[in-house]
């Protein structure tokens, strides 16, 4: 919905629009990917020294953790301690990460003796599927709401839902799901993603997920809904004031027209950023609603790996996390560009 | 704006018609199963099905059902009974034990369980460092373990040992695990080689983090079990998981918190159980903590080394109301570190040897220990340093936070100062075992055999170096290791008995912590499914986690009950919901879409 809006936003009676033959300034784009690129990779490789770094400082011995509980010998700790690792000095554990993490291997679990990569990789999807239909419905709430919200500003409608937003918004996630849960009396499952007996057949076993879904997705969709809100709203405020909507308007335009043909789209930019960046923050901000509903992605892993410690483990969804927030801010930046002529221009 | 809002209504109208148009054919009723499925929550993570390396107390359970023992504790008492092992019996020296093996048990597969199969089982373990990771503690005693004929196991131990009837270990099929090379490996984690079993369930299907399917084994050797399927249902969430019993769509919860307890209570389908528990919970106190090289480590008080501190602090506290305040009155009051379950050798003080709530005589104590009381009311020591202890908890853990308010307060009127630290679990196991602590909040799951809760208190078992090991207590004292060797060698079982019972005396005498509590196991069921689960030991004990599988092997469905699926609204009819609400969304964006063309169109 929002490509179809956006392309229909630079009209002619659009006062900020450039020359469409303007040519794209080949060498400053490519000079502006180049850096955008540099600097992603720059926080890249930061982000994976602070994950080697970061988690050697949290107390625990890895070794005695996983040991406790049970009688272990001497010898039994020493070969733990080398199978994983950590007989060798600081340095050298580092070096062997970084030319693992080269050949893409992420390390192998201390608790499940797995490769990270293969777990990491197992829990993706769910956690793409929960983020991923969550994020869509709250932009398309967002976004919708805002508009109307700032349209009919300091009406009834806008009071009411900025209100509501701001109170969503400030809700706790694991008790809202838990509420959720309580509220909904056995309508949908209270965890996993399948069910035990998940009906066989594509069409079925899809439906069985969706319903799995709906609380998490709801959850989620709650509490990030009222940023894509709260911004549209405002950004829309501000294009509210600009002469060309006069201008439209004085063209004898009617007010819903104006709104979505004008209006609307210019104040989609922040909107778009802020779409990028919080897909990268919502990721690892699963970990609550995928615990409340013990939903088998990245979040319950970050769990899980916070609770051994599990090192390598907590490395590589670390890193995998961090790295899809800054992949997804480059992508905000790149698009930015493409999307807006003004930064294009400047 | 008035059109807008006429369409919006015809859109929401049209998506609940196609709604209940694509639901109506779905929502059929539950399916029809004529299987009976017991369906367990399980709140913990499972780290492995292969036997030799599953350490979390999920994943043996779950290894319990699939691999019989060579004996386990019984249902009733926890009294040593035949499993792989039909007969024993131990040479005059007590260092030759010969089991004789079953006849006519069958592996899943076909092929017969002979005594190879277990001298491969203990032999694997004793020779391969990664086989050893889960029951290496088992066979340190052993000292060579032969199968001279097909039903005869021969097992030569160094020393006697008394706990040969109570090794927790499963066997395993010789001719599938043989060709295991690297124990660790991922794929000793797949059905095709956990699945072939000779216990009551074989394992058919893992989904990691989601569900582990067993189905009876029809030819296990004690009989078919009543249910046909036992799944065990990841939760990550016990509140969650709570939930999903009341709507059934699991039939049994186990570790509920007292709350929980109380609140399913009064739910008609549902059965609670308030089983005596098999854990004990204590006040660690650092009374110099060392390692196994006897060179002092940490940064525990000193006052702490002289027992009449330790006792005097034993007195000030009062155990019977936390029992009471903190844990519901779900526990029994402690006494030694084998719990009142196993009652054959669990030891409690008699009135006159108990400390008893004596704030008093702990002033007393303390007076003559040369603690004068400082004019801030903190008693200080003969080295001018005050008494003021820190008290490690779990952060997480909803008893540490609120006991550590009762000890404060309490070893505040006596004129210790107390200031709680309760931090991540990470950070407790760190600063505990690094003897980094002066009182600490700590507990231990025990086994019906009492060898290996003592183990736990020998000098043998002070961690190699700071934060190297688990020991709980950095006990290490000559007369408890000698009682404890004694018992080891007495194969007489009231005989050893009575040495388990002076042990304990020794260690309550001692005061390197105090038992504060035994806490109860709080499960539920589905009483509209199932009429009964066997408990252990018989009338008091727990369902789910037993020494042996008696809880759900022995589950009997409720009568006139088909099993199956889940309580309330079948499967169809949640495929229906789930599916009308997508309906609803795609709807609602077509229409929402159709809206914005209509105005194109009428520009």
């Amino acid at each position: 919905m929002t490509g179809t809006v956006l392309s229909s936003g630079h009209g002619p009676d659009d006062p900020q629009q450039r020359d469409p033959d303007e040519p794209r300034g080949g060498t400053g784009t490519a000079r502006f990917v180049a850096r955008k690129v540099g600097g992603a990779l720059t926080s890249l490789v930061l982000v994976v020294l602070l994950g080697f770094l970061l988690f050697r400082m949290i107390p625990g011995d890895p070794v005695a953790t996983m040991t406790r509980d049970r009688p272990t010998s001497p010898e039994q700790l020493a070969q733990l301690r080398e199978r994983m690792g950590l007989d060798k000095p600081m340095f050298q554990q580092l070096l062997d990460y970084l030319a693992g993490l080269l050949r893409g291997d992420l390390g192998t679990s201390y608790v499940f003796n797995r490769p990270v990569a293969t777990m990491i990789g197992e829990r993706v999807w769910p956690t793409i599927l929960l983020v991923g239909t969550a994020t869509v419905l709250a932009v398309l709430l967002g976004l919708w709401l805002g508009v109307r919200a700032a349209w009919r500003r300091n009406s009834m409608f806008d009071r009411a839902h900025t209100g509501l937003a701001l109170t969503f918004w400030s809700t706790p996630q694991f008790w809202l799901g838990m509420m959720l849960l309580i509220a909904t009396q056995g309508v949908f499952p209270s965890g996993g993603m399948r069910s035990p007996d998940a009906p066989s057949g594509f069409f079925a076993a899809s439906l069985d997920v969706a319903h799995h879904l709906v609380l998490p997705c709801v959850t989620l969709l709650v509490v990030v809904y009222a940023q894509y809100m709260l911004v549209m709203r405002s950004s829309l405020l501000e294009e509210m004031h600009s002469e060309y909507l006069t201008t439209a308007r004085a063209k004898g335009l009617r007010d819903d027209l104006v709104r979505r043909r004008h209006a609307v789209p210019n104040a989609l930019l922040p909107t778009m950023t802020l779409i990028f960046l919080q897909f990268g923050m919502v990721v690892s901000g699963t970990v609550t609603v995928e615990k409340v509903f013990s939903w088998p992605g990245l979040g319950l892993l970050t769990y899980d790996a916070l609770w051994g410690p599990d090192l390598p483990l907590l490395q590589g969804v670390f890193v995998i996390l961090t790295g899809s927030v800054v992949l997804m801010n480059l992508l905000a930046e790149l698009l930015y560009r493409v999307l807006d002529p003004r930064v294009r221009a400047s | 704006m008035r059109v807008t809002g006429q369409r919006r209504g015809r859109a929401a109208v049209a998506a609940m018609a196609a709604a209940l148009l694509v639901a109506g054919p779905l929502a059929m009723p539950a399916q029809a199963q004529d299987s009976t499925v017991l369906r367990v929550a399980l709140v913990q993570e499972i780290d492995h099905l292969n036997p030799f390396t599953a350490s979390f107390a999920s994943s043996t359970m779950i290894g319990r059902m699939t691999w019989e023992f060579l004996t386990l504790p019984s249902a009733e008492d926890t009294s040593p009974t035949g499993g792989v092992a039909e007969s024993w019996q131990t040479s005059p020296d007590g260092l030759t034990w010969t089991f004789t093996i079953r006849e006519g048990m069958t592996w899943s597969d076909g092929e017969p369980v002979t005594a190879e199969d277990a001298a491969f089982t203990f032999n694997r373990i004793m020779d391969d460092p990664q086989a050893a990771e889960a029951n290496g503690s088992y066979v340190t005693n052993f000292q060579q373990v032969t199968a001279p004929d097909e039903r005869t196991l021969v097992i030569e131990t160094k020393e006697p040992q008394s706990s040969m009837t109570a090794l927790d270990v499963p066997i395993v099929p010789e001719h599938i695990w043989s060709g295991v090379k690297d124990m660790s490996a991922p794929r000793t984690d797949e059905v095709e080689i956990v699945g072939v079993g000779s216990g009551p369930f074989l394992i058919t299907e893992f989904r990691r983090n989601e569900l582990v399917r067993l189905e009876a084994n029809p030819d296990y050797w004690r009989g078919r079990a009543q249910i046909d399927e036992l799944q065990f249902v990841s939760f990550k969430n016990s509140a969650a998981a709570v939930n999903a019993l009341r709507n059934g769509e699991v039939d049994f919860v186990n570790r509920l918190t007292p709350v929980q307890f109380d609140a399913l209570k009064s739910d008609p389908n549902i059965q609670t159980n308030q089983a005596v528990g098999r854990r004990y919970r204590d006040l660690l106190i650092n009374h110099g903590a060392q390692n196994l090289d006897r060179q002092p480590i940490g940064d525990g008080h000193p006052a702490l080394r002289d027992l009449r501190v330790r006792r005097a602090i034993a007195m000030a506290i009062n155990p019977q109301e936390l029992v009471d305040k903190v844990s519901g009155g779900y526990a029994q009051l402690g006494g030694g570190v084998v719990p009142a379950i196993f009652q054959k050798y669990h030891w409690e003080p008699d009135e006159q040897q108990r400390y008893g709530f004596d704030p008093a005589a702990a002033r007393a104590l303390l007076d003559e220990a040369g603690y004068r009381m400082g004019p801030d009311g903190v008693r200080v020591g003969p080295d001018g340093r005050p008494l003021e202890l820190r008290l490690l908890g779990r952060a997480s853990e909803d008893y540490a936070q609120r006991a550590a308010e009762y000890v404060q307060g309490w070893l505040g009127d006596v004129g210790i100062r107390v200031s709680p630290n309760l931090v991540s679990d990470n950070e407790v196991n760190e600063l505990s075992s690094g003897g980094k602590y002066d009182l600490a909040f700590s507990g231990w799951g025990t086994n019906p055999d009492p060898d290996y809760v003592l183990s736990l208190h020998t000098c043998a078992n002070l961690p190699v170096g700071s934060g190297s090991s688990s020991s709980p207590a950095f006990f290490c004292d000559e007369q408890y290791d000698r009682l404890y060797q004694q018992q080891r060698a007495e194969l007489d079982p009231d005989q050893r008995a009575g040495i388990v019972h002076k042990a304990q005396q020794r260690y309550y005498e001692q005061i390197p912590s105090v038992v504060l509590q035994y806490d109860n196991a709080l499960e539920a069921y589905r009483a509209d499914k199932f009429a009964e689960f066997p408990k252990q030991p018989a009338g008091s004990g727990q369902i789910m986690e037993q020494s042996g599988y008696w809880g759900f092997y022995g589950a009997t469905p409720a009568e006139g009950d088909a099993g199956g699926g889940g309580g309330g609204l079948g499967t169809g009819a949640w495929i229906a919901i789930g599916g009308g609400v997508l309906v609803v969304l795609v709807a609602g964006g077509v229409a929402l879409s159709r809206r914005g063309k209509s105005v194109e169109d009428r520009e």
